[in-house]
């Protein structure tokens, strides 16, 4: 894809990463699961800033749903 | 005599056992004499094997108990990496392995019903060294190839029907019950290794823990024999359509046997799922209607990631399955086990000998504790991102699965097994920290790198030289510095003068060397310490250290 986002690996330890994300998670309801992501999502947003790469992101991860 | 209860229960047609051995009257039943050896070892599979084999390398004659009258009856642990088979190269098993193995150093993920793998990866970055990434082969083979090697050890006993029912650990030694079919009969010992299994006798006679997580799931192992024109490598499938929601996996050993896998869910009747029919349908809806074969060996197993929180308990000291367990993906068990074994032979001969206090064991607890620990976080990460436990966090691994086809990043977050490495040995108490800039690679705690080198002209691998008993190398032209008692100094320069001869310049490279640049090696060819300049007054005391001498485990 090309454009502003960046495609290649960028968490240094993925697997710790992703274990930690999934713990985070441990005992939540679905409503809080979903909240908690919500949350995960508008603060990574803000971290990124750069609007084109947010715009292409939102359109690739809506898009990628009708596959 | 089956060794495990579920072999067999597919069809009468899986293997039994390969063959038995004869059981010896020990000249112990019967005579008051209670005789002693150096070390007793509980349980004849591959890591007590190989650690009776390891000592007697080092000059520790060792007796062999296994309550069984075979090897492994089925192919159990296949999977031998790197770092195993160069273990096994120095007790001697390591060419056979690799002349009767399938090399494999790739990995293949599929996703659901696409025919095209998600992503490959390759396990060998370094070509040149004598062993691949990984052999299969099944664990008998890696057992009797031992075994004949232990029968050349004219100091050390395999006792097959000896089974250890009885165990006194003291502060001074260890008194052992076993019993056979004529008797039961005691042996006395300095240290007893207690590699026998996952469910250690042992463990539980001396009232052990044994804590972690049991994971919810089974997988149904069907190893079948055919003749097939499957890649001989690891093709590991997320949610394919032969078994739907699940995974699966499938691997080739020697004598066209191959392993296929199969994630069956945790609510399953095992009865059901082991009965010839059920069975017979997995492996169709992978295999399709055309292809004959017949089975090796079946199993239904769930797993469990646990350890001891002590591996050394006065003198009985546990390794392998009994000390720690993990789930089988990522190939962590026996290659974990054999780390064990190179770690503690050396160790324990020092301290036998009278050569290193009985606190150099105290590092093998704390640099195996290590290794599990290692094995027991990748395992269980692994086993994790393959059996989603809720909702959300199957939504994120489909989300993974499907950023995978698109994105090299999501790739790294797939998590099909993280096959084993060896252990670096960070902060070990053995390990001189680094006072010279070096790259990290061959740091203080890690195993040695393989290489070409040549040695007299002819053309040899760098591991060979090493292992067994503490090497110095000397990045340096011309003779080797003789005054370092108990170092064997070995020169290695690009010339022929040098002791090794860095052929194609790639140990100075993986060692980021320079001239004048000096390894302490350990005897189990890891790193003990490093230095840009040669100095024998610092590599003696780093050596006192590395034998758990004064400057370590005060």
């Amino acid at each position: 894809m090309p454009g502003k986002l960046r495609t290649e690996p960028g968490v240094a330890d993925p697997d710790a990463f992703y274990a930690r994300l999934i713990e985070l998670h441990e005992g939540l309801s679905q409503d809080e699961s979903n909240k908690l992501n919500a949350k995960i999502i508008l603060l990574l947003a803000n971290q990124v800033g750069d609007d084109a790469a947010l715009q292409e992101i939102l359109e690739y991860a809506r898009n990628s749903l009708k596959k | 005599m089956a060794k495990f209860q579920d072999v067999g229960k597919a069809r009468r047609r899986a293997r039994q056992a390969r063959r038995t051995y004869p059981f010896t009257r020990p000249q112990e039943l019967g005579s008051p004499e209670v005789r002693h050896f150096p070390v007793v070892i509980a349980g004849g599979g591959p890591i007590g094997l190989a650690t009776a084999v390891d000592l007697a390398r080092h000059g520790i004659a060792s007796v062999v108990l296994e309550k069984t009258n075979t090897v492994s009856d089925g192919s159990r642990a296949i999977c031998w990496a790197k770092r195993t088979l160069e273990i096994l190269d120095r007790l001697g098993t390591g060419e056979q392995m690799l002349a009767k193995g399938i090399t494999w150093n790739q990995g293949y993920v599929y996703f659901g019903n696409d025919p095209e793998p998600l992503y490959t990866f390759d396990l060998l970055p370094d070509k040149e060294q004598k062993f691949p990434a990984f052999i299969n082969l099944q664990q008998y083979y890696a057992e009797e190839y031992l075994v004949e090697k232990l029968a050349a050890c004219p100091d050390s006993e395999l006792r097959w029907q000896n089974e250890v029912v009885g165990v006194e650990n003291g502060t001074q030694g260890v008194r052992v019950t076993a019993r056979t079919p004529e008797g039961e009969y005691r042996l006395d010992c300095d240290y007893l290794v207690a590699a026998d299994g996952c469910r250690s006798p042992v463990r539980t006679m001396l009232d052990l823990d044994f804590e972690g997580r049991v994971f919810e799931d089974h997988f149904l192992i069907a190893d079948v024999r055919m003749k097939a024109d499957f890649p001989a490598i690891r093709r590991f499938w997320f949610d394919p359509p032969f078994n739907p929601g699940r995974t699966s996996l499938i691997h080739k050993q020697a004598d066209d046997v191959w392993r296929i896998d199969f994630q069956m869910g945790w609510h399953v009747d095992r009865e059901e799922a082991l009965k010839e029919e059920n069975v017979d349908r997995m492996v169709r809806a992978f295999l399709g209607p055309d292809i004959d074969f017949e089975y090796e060996w079946v199993s239904l197993y769930t797993f469990q990631c646990r350890r001891m929180q002590h591996f050394v308990h006065d003198r009985v000291i546990f390794a392998g399955d009994s000390a720690h367990l993990v789930s089988p993906f990522g190939a962590r068990g026996a290659n974990g086990g054999l780390q064990d074994v190179d770690n503690l032979a050396w160790k324990l001969a020092l301290v036998l000998k009278g050569k290193a206090p009985p606190a150099l064991l105290a590092s093998y607890d704390a640099e195996r504790i290590q290794g599990a620990d290692e094995n027991i976080l990748n395992s269980s990460r692994s086993t994790d991102f393959m059996t989603p436990k809720s909702e959300v966090s199957l939504a994120f691994r489909n989300a993974t699965l499907e950023l995978a086809r698109d994105f090299p990043f999501a790739r790294r977050f797939v998590n099909p097994g993280r096959l084993s490495v060896p252990c670096v040995l960070d902060g070990s108490p053995l390990n001189t920290p680094d006072e010279d800039r070096f790259t990290d690679r061959q740091r203080p705690g890690a195993p040695c790198i393989d290489a070409p080198v040549r040695v007299a002209g002819k053309d040899m691998w760098l591991l060979k030289q090493l292992g067994d008993r503490f090497v110095g190398l000397y990045f340096a032209d011309g003779a080797a510095p003789k005054d370092v008692p108990g170092v064997e100094v070995l020169t290695v320069s690009s010339g022929f003068a040098a002791n090794l001869q860095d052929c194609k310049g790639l140990v100075a490279k993986h060692f980021d060397a320079k001239p004048g640049t000096f390894y302490l090696i350990r005897p189990d060819q890891h790193v003990a310490a490093r230095w840009r300049r040669f100095d024998p007054a610092r590599v003696g005391t780093a050596l006192a250290r590395a034998r758990g001498g004064s400057n370590a485990l005060a």
